[in-house]
């Protein structure tokens, strides 16, 4: 539909797909619509193939997968919260508190989980496919690459279960599954985008919570939505990772969330440790130094 | 509209149920031991190369043979630590400068070439040419193998290794002089074995003064080495390696015995350092304060942006 390739401003790890490149398609999932049913969970694991997770009863609300990791590629997160919020929770008296609610029904923006003075946030959670993927690039065998679409996959021929992604990921997504010895997370359905498929998750979801299409139509998309919420005096309501100014230079899947990232268990201000390898350098270099330099001044003085 | 909650920095980070933000390293007691393991190959060859230039050919040969020991057993350690060992060929698949474990497996590979062939050469009297020519490229390559795993902890999401970057290189140069100097203090005679006890005792010095440095610019990130089985460790890896080093200096050149066991107490002493900043690493990636608090704190103090961002147009 459009002829925007490709360009993905890292220094570490730059596309260099020349004509076959595409444009990066991303995911924006917006929680404030997020009924909890864990279809994208369900979805993905069918699509992928991927072994369940055995849980047990964690008695974190309706949550017992907990985390992302090798056997979770989509994770729903309920956060329940007891304290007076929603729209009319930020009206000065009660006429102005009707007048919300009313703008909020005009709207459509009601957000399912709201009511009674407590709260439920729902979100479903994913790989990030980071402009600058930390994973991608401490990977020492080019297992994990970066797809015509921007996304980051790995080649599972090729990972040999060194594990040096698993720690390298801000947002503790990617993780080695045992009795494989792999690393596995979430291709954004690589295999369906070959095929002009939108990724099972985001087919699966019945509310439109999970969007998948451009990046670029995407952020567009989420700060409409941002914009029509904060009018309705959803002022609690942001967006994480739409923008290319955070650590990571950007999510390929972000996210509209209606509290702090880390209420969800997301890191407020995730940095890939790329942009800090060359401080990594010189350190160990300055070490190697003086090693070097102790090795000399221990020959002074003689063999005695 | 105000909000306190910006005001005020919290005491205690939110949380998901108290979930990690992190994951857990996935890797093994084997990594720990190769930090040891290529710390002593890379600080012995070293060790070796400025023995000959020192004329001091007792303590060259038997640097040699400890540098060669360290090698040896280096990579069945990092193999068997892979989830598809028979696919370590792979580490040689590319050569990237963000991924210390990949410049480092191309180091150790080198290091490993010249050292086979220096103190094969040393130590059988075959191919004297070749010995002599590849032992100043194995010396050099020792120094990077003896700092790069500090690197290649640094380069993670995982707090208490990441705010190290600066520091923990120091500890770990350390930890390999001490770790060569004291395994050449044990294979050597007394009267040859100067530039050894001063390796060793300079090494311990420097690897626990540095773990202090770290531990203290780290501030409550720093806070696992002071906890839980990396406490433990870490106050065992201090007094073994001040005792080792101590005995090494005091009655080490006057006594076999003494050197021997000053060494064996410093190079258990140095094990210990190892395992105290593996553990450290996962306890910090365990707690979600650790990874949120310091985040939270640099957004609320305007240090970044963070990756949130609410609408602009709110009253």
């Amino acid at each position: 539909m459009s002829h925007r390739v490709l360009t993905l401003d890292t220094r570490a790890s730059g596309a260099s797909y020349g004509e076959s490149a595409k444009p990066r398609m991303g995911f924006f999932t917006d929680t404030s619509i997020c009924i909890g049913c864990k279809a994208c969970e369900v979805a993905c694991k069918e699509w992928n193939q991927v072994p369940d997770s055995p849980g047990e009863f964690s008695g974190k609300s309706y949550d017992n997968t907990l985390a992302l990791d090798a056997n979770t590629w989509r994770h729903v997160a309920f956060v329940e919260q007891r304290k007076p919020l929603g729209a009319d929770a930020a009206a000065e008296d009660l006429v102005q508190a009707a007048e919300r609610a009313n703008a909020v029904d005009g709207w459509g923006l009601q957000t399912y989980q709201e009511g009674d003075g407590v709260r439920w946030l729902m979100s479903s959670d994913v790989c990030k496919h980071c402009t600058t993927a930390a994973c991608l690039d401490v990977c020492p065998t080019g297992a994990l690459f970066r797809t015509e679409f921007g996304t980051v996959v790995v080649q599972q021929d090729v990972c040999n279960g060194c594990g040096y992604c698993v720690p390298a990921c801000p947002f503790g997504v990617i993780d080695r599954r045992e009795g494989d010895g792999r690393v596995w997370k979430c291709t954004l359905c690589y295999d369906r985008l070959r095929d002009d498929m939108e990724p099972a998750c985001a087919h699966a979801c019945p509310t439109k919570s999970i969007q998948f299409g451009e990046l670029d139509d995407l952020r567009e998309r989420a700060a409409q939505r941002l914009e029509r919420m904060a009018e309705a005096g959803q002022t609690e309501a942001r967006l994480y990772g739409a923008d290319n100014e955070d650590g990571v230079d950007g999510f390929g899947a972000f996210f509209l969330l209606l509290d702090e990232p880390e209420a969800y268990g997301l890191p407020p201000d995730p940095v890939a440790t790329t942009h800090h390898v060359g401080q990594v350098w010189a350190g160990v270099l300055a070490g190697a130094a003086a090693l070097g330099a102790g090795i000399a001044a221990a020959m002074i003085g003689g063999r005695r | 509209m105000t909000r306190e909650r910006a005001m005020v920095p919290r005491a205690e980070p939110r949380s998901y149920y108290g979930q990690p933000v992190l994951k857990q390293p996935v890797w093994s007691p084997e990594v720990p031991f190769y930090f040891f393991s290529g710390g002593l190959a890379g600080a012995s060859a070293g060790l070796a190369f400025a023995a000959a230039l020192s004329g001091n050919r007792e303590l060259e040969r038997r640097a040699w043979l400890n540098a060669l020991i360290g090698l040896s057993v280096s990579p069945p350690l990092l193999v068997s630590d892979l989830g598809r060992p028979e696919r370590f060929l792979n580490m040689l698949r590319m050569f990237k400068v963000t991924s210390p474990m990949s410049v480092g497996s191309w180091i150790l590979a080198a290091y490993g070439a010249a050292t086979s062939v220096a103190a094969g050469s040393e130590l059988t009297g075959l191919f004297p040419v070749a010995g002599r020519a590849a032992k100043l490229p194995s010396a050099l390559l020792g120094l990077p193998l003896a700092t790069y795993t500090a690197g290649l902890l640094a380069n993670t999401a995982v707090p208490v290794w990441h705010g190290a970057r600066f520091t923990l290189p120091f500890v770990f140069a350390g930890g390999s002089a001490a770790s060569a100097g004291a395994a050449a203090t044990i294979a050597t005679r007394p009267r040859h074995a100067g530039p050894a006890r001063r390796l060793a005792v300079g090494g311990a010095a420097i690897a626990v003064g540095g773990a202090l440095v770290m531990e203290r610019s780290l501030g409550q990130v720093g806070e696992p080495y002071r906890k839980g089985a990396a406490g433990k460790l870490s106050r065992a890896a201090g007094t073994l390696s001040l005792a080792g080093a101590g005995l090494i200096a005091t009655a080490g050149r006057r006594s076999r015995a003494a050197a021997i066991a000053g060494g064996a107490v410093l190079t258990v002493g140095i094990v210990a350092e190892r395992w105290a900043v593996f553990r450290a690493g996962f306890q910090s990636a365990a707690d979600p304060r650790y990874t949120v608090g310091p985040q939270r704190a640099r957004v609320e103090r305007g240090e970044a942006p963070g990756a949130a961002r609410k609408a602009c147009t709110n009253s």
